[in-house]
């Protein structure tokens, strides 16, 4: 399938880091926000880099973005498959 | 004197971004000692001010934003840039390529690309030069000066533009090699020479089959868009020298035309910064994230480059709005606000009528749930002020409550 040194689209300078939460760490934040899942910004199952990280519906990731005001700004959004709304 | 370890972690628990720590570390370093007392207190000044500072919850940030970005955007003029300069590459600006960005327009009008050039060759004008005919796309169109129809000998002559050719590196063998590949049922016969200056190639193409003059139109048509070389869409290329500051300096090569996929499989080129304009591009090809970052650069670079000095953060949480929920949302009728539930809000927007009469067909009710509703109600908004409501516990109040409990 893909060739040895294909490029690594989380390497892109575009991208910032994902990393998907564990259950307790979903947990914790959806606590602390005193939120449903749903309420969070989405981002689809079948996103690039969902794909990339094994990503599944129901996760939720923690975006560690390159900020332009705050130099380093955290973001989560909810996985959720391809076809809501 | 900078901040201990342990001060900077206080700053981080209390929410103080990276970015003011950084500039409260390089301002500390400045001064000479500070007593531990005083960095305590200073600390503690810059958590307050900090906090001073954030949103509080229930701003009308989008109110804000919209107005910031939309005042400015009365100033635009309607002037796009053509061609500035002599080599330069026609980019839409101002205020219609705003408008595309926040109407999520699936393809801009001129999609260009910034490829850097990787770090081993980046200040080798020769290398990036290289690279960038490599990028370039060939049609068959593009070498051909004339063509006609030969309807005696049912053949198709094109004459070849020998400068072109070898300024691009195609030998006729290849050319007739590519061809006959592409198109199995034709046969190709070139007379002339490269070598020769100043006269004329002619290249003769027949088909193996008998084909009248529609076919023959028609395969004339397919033989001129055969791809000779490149990648494409990606119809022009200009090697651009970019300043890093302090006398360092990279090329890069920025396109008319994008192809993003294509480009990053290219050798030699720094695939983690190739660059592109094409917001859906970058979507389907580095994710949500990846294109929010592309509209926040590309919406401020319009502006700024009016001269308009809007603050990123209302652009960023533009941003942040279109691509709630995993796609990408225009700012319209067609996106934000056409998924709003109420139908006071969106005939509030456009299209009033229709959203009533719609709204009526479907005896649908409104549950005066948003602002713009309730603006229309006249009651007031759970907004600002009105976002927080007071109880008061009368039984606790009088003394009669033992727990004291509280709403």
């Amino acid at each position: 399938m893909a060739k040895k040194d294909s490029f690594n689209i989380l390497e892109h300078e575009l991208v910032p880091k994902h990393v998907v939460l564990s259950k307790e760490e979903a947990k914790e934040l959806l606590r602390t926000l005193n939120i449903m899942p749903h309420q969070l910004p989405w981002i689809r199952e079948n996103d690039p880099v969902c794909r990339k990280i094994g990503a599944k519906r129901g996760d939720i990731i923690k975006i560690i973005r390159k900020s332009h005001t705050a130099k380093e700004a955290v973001f989560y959004r909810y996985v959720v498959p391809r076809w809501v709304k | 004197m900078s901040l201990t370890p342990e001060l900077v972690a206080k700053l981080e628990r209390e929410g103080v971004s990276k970015a003011v720590i950084e500039q409260l570390n390089e301002k500390l370093a400045s001064y000479g000692k500070i007593s531990e007392d005083k960095m305590e207190k200073i600390v503690d000044r810059v958590i307050k001010s900090y906090k001073r500072a954030l949103v509080e919850p229930g701003e009308n940030v989008g109110v804000v934003a919209a107005q910031s970005v939309g005042e400015p955007g009365t100033q635009m003029t309607l002037r796009t840039f053509h061609f500035v300069g002599v080599k330069e590459l026609n980019v839409t600006l101002g205020l219609p390529r705003l408008i595309e960005i926040f109407d999520a327009r699936s393809k801009p009008t001129t999609p260009t690309m910034i490829i850097p050039i990787d770090k081993k060759y980046s200040k080798d004008r020769d290398k990036a030069f290289e690279i960038a005919i490599k990028l370039e796309e060939l049609l068959v169109d593009d070498v051909v000066d004339s063509s006609t129809i030969d309807m005696v000998n049912d053949r198709i002559i094109f004459e070849l533009n020998p400068n072109l050719l070898r300024n691009r590196g195609i030998s006729l063998e290849e050319l007739k090699e590519i061809l006959e590949s592409r198109i199995k049922s034709i046969e190709v016969k070139i007379t002339g020479s490269l070598k020769k200056k100043d006269e004329p190639i002619y290249m003769e193409v027949s088909s193996k089959r008998e084909l009248n003059i529609q076919q023959l139109n028609k395969l004339k048509e397919r033989i001129l868009k055969v791809r000779l070389k490149g990648i494409p869409k990606i119809r022009r290329t200009v090697i651009r020298k970019v300043e890093l500051g302090n006398g360092d300096y990279e090329y890069v090569i920025a396109t008319e035309g994008s192809n993003l996929k294509e480009v990053m499989k290219v050798e030699g080129i720094d695939r983690r910064r190739v660059y592109t304009n094409d917001i859906f591009e970058v979507y389907r090809l580095l994710g949500v994230e990846a294109a929010r970052e592309v509209i926040i650069r590309e919406a401020i670079r319009v502006l700024e480059d009016q001269g308009l000095d809007v603050n990123i953060r209302h652009v960023m949480l533009i941003a942040d709005a279109m691509t709630r929920t995993g796609r990408i949302k225009q700012i319209g009728r067609h996106g934000i606000v056409g998924d709003k539930s109420s139908v006071l809000a969106k005939a509030a927007f456009e299209l009033t009528t229709k959203h009533l009469y719609d709204a009526a067909a479907r005896s649908a009710v409104d549950n005066l749930l948003g602002n713009a509703e309730n603006i229309i109600a006249g009651q007031p908004i759970r907004s600002g002020t009105g976002h927080v409501k007071v109880y008061l516990d009368l039984l606790k109040l009088l003394g009669e409550s033992e727990d004291g409990g509280s709403t």
